[in-house]
């Protein structure tokens, strides 16, 4: 029973550490997408946040590293917004291209400097800091309250993009733009301009994922490291039906599911193929999407090049 | 476009260059313009990363055409499974679909490959042999056939349920190589070793080079004749340049053209993969394929949708990456950086592209 | 002039010019718009309503002329500026985000916070006041097209606008819907406020307006209150039946006197007159085909195969020779894509040999009905006959009609490419194409090059020639010079008749009046759903698409 109650609390608590940057991520795609970008390139934006995260941190600390993780984010994200945003080109192949940019640059860079095979680098890392009082809770405590202080920012910035979407002017101007350019532009909003910040803003929380991995998890950075989770972001953007709160849901869900083999290993359940537990947020973001057509769901002008009522 | 079942949103930004007359000519000048556009910017990475270039380039040449078992071995086995992928890629791009699932495609063709090697056992070598090419194509089609009917059903963005399909692929695969498929061992996450009968046979002794290239070499061309000659073709790239209009002028049924591309290019993608396994790996693992599906885009992009172009970028690819292979090798560059020149090709060419439609479009207004 | 103090007057639009390229869409226009009124601004499709209205809210920039608000001289760079002035316009096209509520899309475009519950109560107040029912909380998508009209003028009012300009307002709405908004604009101009209400509707205009100004050709021709004005009045000044003249183009001025002196006989004075402006013999030659159009008709007829009886030039309908009935149509209905009905129990048949225009102002249904007849929608009821291939050359050739990006060749390709088996034959193709660049003389036309490379009027040869090519037993053509200049115009004209010289069923639709009434042996107008044969004569067709 104890071992049960054990397992399940760790296994809670490995979800909601595997979810954080999945969760940051996708937080910033709900708002590109919100705005009608859809940025596959997100991947590229936490890879190299990750590696600008090392690199900071070596130098100048955890803080730093952060911040650095964020910048590197940007930057990938203005390329794509140069390309996407000004120049009006595809966002999928637009996106492909960053992706694949980034994480040979990344490689690169850090074969480079740190040598060909990569010697294990040992950068300050950021540990848990327990709530008080909360993180005693049973079962959730230690899972929601004893995890870095980036997590906490995210059970901040999740609202607080909920409410800015809805409660703001410029939230609506960004659904606007997201759902009928014509008619943001009708009432003086510039598109171009809101999906441009959209689209940093989502390099910038990329980053930050980025940064997460490397400070808070794995303590050091590896080529390719982001593995996936920029796809896996815009799978949670969708499962999530485009709202931050729907997304931060979606996140803990994916999080779980990629926690599963901890939990089994704990129950001593060694012949659950969790592969097909690692598969099943996959099946059920198809089936979301197949259930949501005919309502409101993705933004209407989600992908789309043309400003103009034409497109 | 999510709710807005049928047509593509709006079109590619990368114009499709088979059907005209003048298709194979610019081909080559541009396949050459792209080589010494490569050439350029892998220098220029050099230099900034502070490598030795001329020792980095020697050593790429080595690799990629330095021998003739470099040739056969490294740069034309690498750039078989980039072609077939590029051209599941380039075919259901010139129907105005997004297929970015090329990658979860290859993993299921090559996984019923796997599959059926383990369950037809007994049979005759040849038949099993052609029977996994056949059925892990009809595979990659079937797995692109729910990415195309959420499409047509629901609206459903193919680029996003493509995305979908990819993971779920890969961890079909991880699930198979730990349960029914994993070798009798049952130590390492993979698939028993095909036998050498199965195998596809060498096209040329002491090389790896299987005869998977000719098969390639022959899709190639039909695909290029199939868009080029055949109504079916011209249904196709018609739909993809305006299905509107297709609809409209040419009665097509755009529906069932979607339907019929989006098959044929999870065909082609499984063909990938099952030629892949039966003809270099012979086994099935967790990283089975280092992300051929996402190069695939590159090569098609970069070959402009060209059936024929395709062969040629994918062996432009296939040398690079041979030849960094032997560039980390012999002058510590990093072999990723190849990734880096793919990238920017593609950006290069869309910034191209872009740019000429502006001036097109400025042309136009002003008459 | 001098009869109202000036701070009566909200706007006042003087000597407004707007050139597009070479085109004058408006041509030192003038409008004066009296505090308390409602201002109707008439004219037919093109007459320059829309694009003076706009000038006015700041989305076009006038070329030339002033524009006064409440006496003051303003320059209205944007919609921004118009509204900080108290000009606000609905468009014709609703400006709404329809997953939006009603009250998020009257508040978009503003600073700060946004409070939903502010919002709706903001909502509830401005639409209260102005006697608008509307729910805050509605998503705009899910409304009523009526509804969605509410929606945008309340977005309006919701910025405290004195001056409301609605562009065609009813177009879109019900009948009943239509009526309650025009009581509902008659009030709230007795409550003090200014509405311009533009719309090519008589019966409107008389019903509600205190001012009428007439539209023609970029010019205002009219200006009059309404008490002093009636149907005829108004349908004469939009319509120009007495020629004044003031025609921009030499070409439409002749292609007019023509048309005007059917039942008189100053045709050869007016050739005359324009004869020097041709700028070389060719375009001097197609002038004079153009001049001599209804000489040459009745001639052709007289002497050639006898398809088309001549026109009496009383304006009674041709009376054609009994021939086979190609495209028949018996009350049938259709639906728009938004499932809405726009055709409405319409009959109709069209003979070998003829061609049959349709007359209608935007937005009447002839754009489903043309489409059910080409083969290229269904109806929902009715009986239709219509052959098995149609040809069609759609209106918006861009998206309807070609591949931009393939070359003419393809083009050529995509006639009947959806029932095609086995191989292309090109090589046929290729003569076929070689043939309709040399035959439509598509101008500097080759196999090999891009559509998009053609102009305008040389893709539209295209089209046409590929659509008459196998000589189709029916052909359905939607505004088929439009955008053209005169010579691709000359030249599209003269394929339809040949095509129905040739035994063609032709039905066509033309916003052009002018063009329609030349080119069509018979006329049904289209209003509001309903067809209804009508005598080919141009004050009779003008009405029956304006007040049927």
């Amino acid at each position: 029973m104890t071992s049960g109650l054990e397992g399940a609390s760790g296994f809670l608590e490995a979800s909601v550490r595997t979810a954080t940057p999945l969760a940051l991520a996708a937080l910033g795609e709900c708002i590109s997408e919100r705005a009608g970008v859809i940025n596959i390139g997100l991947e590229g934006s936490i890879i190299c946040g990750a590696l600008g995260a090392t690199v900071a941190a070596g130098v100048a600390g955890a803080g730093a590293g952060f911040v650095a993780g964020a910048v590197a984010g940007v930057v990938i994200a203005m390329i794509f917004a140069l390309f996407t945003v000004w120049m009006r080109a595809d966002q999928i192949i637009t996106g492909t291209a960053i992706t694949l940019l980034s994480l040979g640059l990344t490689g690169t860079l850090y074969r480079t400097v740190y040598g060909a095979d990569g010697v294990a680098l040992s950068i300050p890392t950021v540990g848990v800091v327990p709530v008080p009082g909360l993180s005693a809770l049973p079962l959730v405590g230690r899972a929601l309250f004893a995890q870095p202080l980036v997590t906490y920012a995210l059970y901040l910035l999740v609202p607080l993009c909920a409410w800015w979407l809805m409660r703001t002017q410029a939230g609506l101007a960004l659904r606007a733009v997201g759902e009928q350019p014509p008619a943001a532009i009708a009432a003086g909003v510039r598109p171009r301009r809101v999906q441009l910040e959209a689209v940093l803003f989502a390099g910038a929380m990329a980053g930050l994922a980025g940064a997460t991995l490397v400070l808070a998890q794995a303590g050091t950075f590896v080529e390719g490291m982001s593995a996936g989770r920029g796809f896996i972001a815009i799978a949670i953007v969708v499962l999530g039906r485009w709202k931050p709160l729907g997304v931060a849901a979606a996140a803990m869900l994916f999080g779980g599911a990629n926690s599963l083999q901890t939990l089994f290993q704990a129950m001593g359940w060694q012949n659950i193929p969790y592969q097909l537990f690692l598969a099943v947020p996959y099946l059920l973001t198809l089936l979301v999407l197949a259930g949501a057509s005919g309502r409101v769901a993705a933004p209407a002008a989600l992908g789309r090049r043309a400003l103009s009522g034409e497109g | 476009m999510l709710n807005a079942a049928g047509t593509p949103a709006d079109q590619l930004a990368i114009t499709p260059s088979a059907g005209r007359a003048s298709g194979v000519v610019s081909l080559v000048v541009r396949s050459f313009a792209l080589a010494v556009a490569a050439l350029v910017v892998l220098v220029l990475l050099l230099l900034a990363t502070g490598h030795d270039a001329g020792a980095a380039l020697a050593a790429l040449g080595r690799g990629a055409f330095g021998s003739w078992y470099a040739i056969t071995s490294a740069t034309l086995v690498r750039a078989v499974p980039l072609a077939l992928a590029g051209l599941a890629v380039a075919l259901a791009f010139r129907a105005g679909i997004l297929n970015v699932g090329a990658e979860g495609q290859l993993l299921v063709g090559a996984a019923t490959g796997a599959g059926l090697a383990a369950v037809m056992g007994a049979a005759p070598a040849p038949i099993v042999l052609v029977s996994m090419l056949v059925v892990g194509a009809a595979a990659g089609g079937a797995w692109a056939v729910i990415a195309a009917y959420l499409r047509q059903r629901f609206g459903v963005l193919e680029v996003i349920s493509t995305i979908m399909l990819n993971f779920l692929a890969q961890y079909l695969v991880g699930w198979l190589v730990r349960g029914p498929l994993q070798e009798p061992m049952r130590i390492n996450p993979q698939s028993a070793s095909l036998p050498d009968a199965l195998h596809l046979p060498v096209l040329i002794d002491g090389t790896r080079l299987h005869v998977g290239v000719l098969l390639t070499i022959a899709l190639a061309v039909g695909v290029w004749w199939w868009l080029k000659e055949t109504a079916g073709g011209f249904r196709l790239r018609a739909v993809g340049l305006n299905a509107a209009a297709a609809a409209s002028a040419g009665r097509v049924r755009v529906g069932r053209t979607v339907m019929t591309a989006f098959i044929a290019s999870g065909a082609l993608a499984g063909l990938a993969g099952a030629v892949e396994y039966t003809g270099v790996t012979y086994a099935l693992y967790d990283n089975f394929s280092p992300g051929y599906g996402f190069t695939a885009i590159a090569v098609a992009l970069l070959a402009r949708l060209h059936p024929l172009g395709v062969l040629v970028t994918a062996v432009l690819f296939g040398a690079l990456q041979a030849g960094a292979n032997a560039m980390q090798r012999d002058a510590g560059v990093p072999n990723v950086v190849v990734s880096v020149v793919e990238a920017t090709l593609i950006l290069l060419v869309v910034a191209a592209d872009q740019w000429q439609s502006r001036s097109a479009a400025r042309a136009e207004s002003t008459t | 002039m001098t009869d109202e103090a000036a701070g009566d007057v909200v706007l006042s639009l003087e000597g407004v010019t707007r050139r597009f390229g070479s085109v004058v869409a408006l041509d030192r226009a003038s409008l004066r718009v009296r505090r308390g009124t409602v201002h109707a601004v008439l004219g037919e499709n093109g007459a320059g309503k829309t694009t003076l209205m706009r000038v006015a809210f700041g989305l076009l920039q006038p070329d030339d002329g002033t524009i006064r608000l409440q006496g003051v001289t303003r320059t209205i760079a944007s919609p921004a500026v118009a509204l900080s002035l108290g000009v606000g316009m609905v468009h014709q096209h609703f400006t709404l985000v329809p997953a939006m509520t009603v009250s998020e899309n009257v508040a978009l475009g503003g600073r700060g916070l946004f409070d939903p519950r502010a919002a709706a109560a903001r909502v509830r107040d401005v639409a209260t006041r102005a006697g608008l029912s509307l729910d805050p909380d509605a998503i705009v998508g899910t409304l009523p097209v009526g509804a969605q009209q509410r929606c945008e003028i309340v977005k309006a009012l919701a910025r405290d606008v004195s001056l409301l300009i609605l562009d065609e307002p009813t177009a879109v709405l019900a009948p009943a819907e239509s009526t309650e908004l025009l009581q509902w604009i008659r009030a709230h101009a007795d409550a003090g406020n200014a509405v311009v209400l533009i719309t090519h509707k008589l019966r409107d205009a008389i019903a509600i307006a205190d001012d009428v100004t007439v539209l023609r050709r970029g010019r205002t021709v009219y200006t009059r209150r309404a008490s002093d004005t009636d149907e005829a009045g108004l349908a004469d000044a939009m319509l120009g039946s007495e020629e004044t003249g003031i025609d921009r183009k030499p070409v439409d001025h002749r292609s007019r006197s023509s048309l005007g002196t059917m039942s008189g006989n100053a045709s050869g004075s007016a050739s005359r007159s324009g004869g020097g402006v041709a700028i070389n013999d060719d375009i001097d030659a197609l002038l004079r085909t153009l001049l001599t159009e209804r000489g040459s008709a009745a001639a052709s007829s007289g002497s050639g195969a006898p398809i088309v009886a001549a026109s009496s030039g009383s304006g009674a309908p041709i009376v054609a020779r009994e021939r086979a009935t190609v495209l028949n149509a018996e009350r049938i209905h259709v639906r728009d894509v938004r499932g809405v009905e726009r055709v409405r129990g319409a009959s109709m048949y069209v003979r070998a040999g003829e061609i049959v225009g349709i007359a209608a102002v935007e937005g009447e249904g002839q754009h489903e009905l043309l489409r059910v007849l080409a083969g290229r929608a269904e109806p929902v009821s009715g009986t239709l006959t219509r052959p098995t291939t149609v040809g069609f050359v759609p209106e918006d050739r861009h998206r309807e009609a070609l591949l931009l990006d393939a070359t003419l060749l393809e083009n050529i390709a995509l006639r009947d490419a959806g029932a095609r088996r086995g191989r292309m034959p090109w090589s046929a193709l290729r003569a076929a194409t070689v043939e309709i660049v040399r035959d439509y003389k598509v101008r500097n036309g080759s196999t090999g090059l891009l559509a998009r490379a053609l102009s305008g009027g040389n893709q539209q040869k295209l089209v046409l020639g590929r659509e008459l090519r196998e000589a189709p037993t029916a052909l359905v053509v939607e505004n088929p010079s439009r955008g053209l200049d005169f010579r691709a115009t000359a030249a599209v004209r003269d394929a339809l008749r040949a095509a129905r010289d040739g035994g063609a069923a032709v039905v066509l639709y033309s916003s052009d009046l002018d063009e329609l009434l030349l080119l069509a042996d018979r006329v049904y107008a289209m209003h509001n759903g309903v067809l209804t044969e009508t005598a080919r004569d141009r004050d009779l067709v003008g009405r029956a698409m304006l007040s049927a």
